[in-house]
């Protein structure tokens, strides 16, 4: 296997993430009822970085974020030897009326979003949700379902795998990479 | 690397289960409880499954419970209890599951008098089998529930004494709470008349005493159990009254206010109130009673989920 190709160094994914932050605060600042929810496992990491950055920025906003897990609306139950194992949801306030923002680190096939978003319904009935990825793969997509803020488009081939390694899976430094599956 | 799934098709009794087992169940268990303080308190994850609740024998607590958790999680149910069944005309159980079987059922639940009568149905049909209480054997989901419930309060049950009292020959949750406590590493003490302690139950490396009063200074939670009239042979008298039997084994106010630290109260439940437990005890500040009652729903769905995730999907 050839060695996975870094896309996002820990510097490059600092500037993407600011960026985020910033496109985050010229949509919804001043944050009235606006709600960030991390999808489990892997968009809670990123959620966290972005709460940092936002919370550097304008240190006195009103931050209120949960997670959210999709795995009991996932559409791939019992369909082959996956097991799904549930991770935990929190959602802190009834979403009636909320602007919602979820999170997530790649932008896959669109599955789980969708069993996210039916996930989040179970909670009231959001004023609008939008989504924030940090990595957007444009032409694997299955169903229906664009982000509305993307750190970086990249369109590479099925078989490749794009991931995130955040500091907190023990690895050195946060970085994007590309590896052959 | 977490386990990702149970290492038996069934349940049938705790003995199946490894601690891991147990601690699939119990994550899984803390992601139903939240699902279950929802707005709206219901998963889709098991919408084309159908589970066939068969209860040979009465119940009422473990059939809500179980039925409430399966509608929880999209389940199709059917329910069926033997009182008003072809049981009654002489159909045997392997003929009465496989006719219900064949309406496309994917899972059974079944409560039967007879211990082994799951285990004998797992031999004989290729369905998921879950144990709700088979005779005086086993009754898994309640033992999970327990020590889920001891779980929440203590953190981890390792090195915590659990003292479980009264009719223990009789009891399916002994055996099942028992294995279970052991398997996550508490300890436990059985306490009750001589008569309803089973002789060689040392053996299960369980500490035995007879004096409820020095039992109770010794446990940090205790388990009381109902006599099961039921299961005892009217021509045997395994204890003079059901007076005598109160005033040496009852759990009251009073000898609570004996022990030195506050310890847990539970009860799987029905209540027979003055007999095994005081009213003022049993709807005490101790008592986590209700607790177990809710956190059953939970456990249930788990075990279901997970058993679920086994069956493939017909393409």
């Amino acid at each position: 296997m050839s060695r996975p190709k870094i896309l996002m160094n820990q510097d490059l994914l600092e500037v993407v993430i600011q960026r985020l932050c910033y496109q985050l605060i010229e949509r919804y600042s001043p944050f009235d009822q606006v709600v960030f929810i991390g999808i489990q496992p892997r968009g809670v990491f990123l959620l966290t970085e972005l709460e940092k950055q936002i919370k550097r920025i304008v240190p006195d906003i009103p931050w209120i974020s949960g997670v959210v897990d999709p795995t009991f609306y996932r559409d791939d139950f019992r369909r082959g030897d996956k097991q799904l194992l549930a991770h935990t949801t929190k959602i802190p306030v009834h979403l009636d009326g909320c602007k919602v923002v979820l999170v997530d680190d790649v932008l896959y096939t669109g599955r789980t979003i969708r069993a996210s978003l039916e996930a989040l319904m179970e909670y009231g009935r959001p004023e609008s949700i939008d989504l924030l990825v940090l990595i957007n793969r444009k032409f694997t997509r299955q169903v229906p379902i664009e982000p509305a803020f993307v750190g970086k488009s990249i369109d590479q081939y099925d078989r490749q795998k794009v991931k995130v390694l955040w500091q907190k899976d023990g690895e050195g430094e946060n970085q994007v990479v590309l590896s052959q599956e | 690397m977490t386990k990702d799934q149970l290492s038996t098709p069934h349940l049938l009794g705790i003995k199946d289960l490894t601690a891991e087992d147990i601690a699939l169940i119990f994550r899984h268990a803390d992601e139903f409880k939240e699902v279950l303080q929802r707005p709206i308190k219901k998963v889709p994850s098991l919408r084309d499954i159908t589970i066939a609740n068969l209860f040979f024998e009465n119940s009422t607590r473990t059939r809500l419970s179980f039925e409430l958790a399966q509608k929880r999680l999209s389940a199709d149910v059917v329910n069926f209890s033997a009182s008003t069944s072809s049981v009654k005309k002489g159909e045997t159980l392997v003929d009465t599951v496989n006719n219900i079987l064949a309406m496309k059922v994917d899972m059974v639940v079944m409560r039967h008098a007879s211990p082994g009568a799951c285990i004998f149905l797992s031999q004989h049909v290729d369905v998921p089998i879950i144990n709700a209480g088979d005779g005086t054997h086993e009754h898994p989901t309640q033992a999970l529930l327990d020590a889920f419930s001891l779980r929440e309060k203590f953190g981890k049950l390792k090195g915590k004494k659990v003292l479980i009292v009264g009719d223990i020959t009789h009891s399916r949750v002994a055996l099942s709470n028992i294995d279970c406590l052991q398997k996550l590493g508490a300890e436990v003490m059985v306490c009750g008349p001589a008569t309803m302690i089973p002789k060689h139950l040392g053996q299960l490396g369980v500490h035995i005493e007879h004096d409820f009063d020095t039992a109770l200074q010794w446990c940090d939670a205790v388990n009381m159990l109902r006599i099961q009239l039921e299961r005892q042979e009217a021509s045997v008298r395994f204890f003079p009254t059901l007076r005598e039997y109160s005033l040496q084994y009852g759990l009251t106010a009073d000898r609570l206010k004996k022990v030195k630290k506050d310890i847990l109260i539970m009860h799987p439940g029905p209540i027979n109130r003055g007999v095994e437990i005081s009213s003022d005890v049993a709807d005490g500040s101790q008592s986590i009673i209700l607790d177990q009652v809710e956190n059953g729903v939970a456990i249930r769905m788990a075990v279901i989920y997970l058993l679920a995730q086994k069956i493939q999907r017909s393409q």
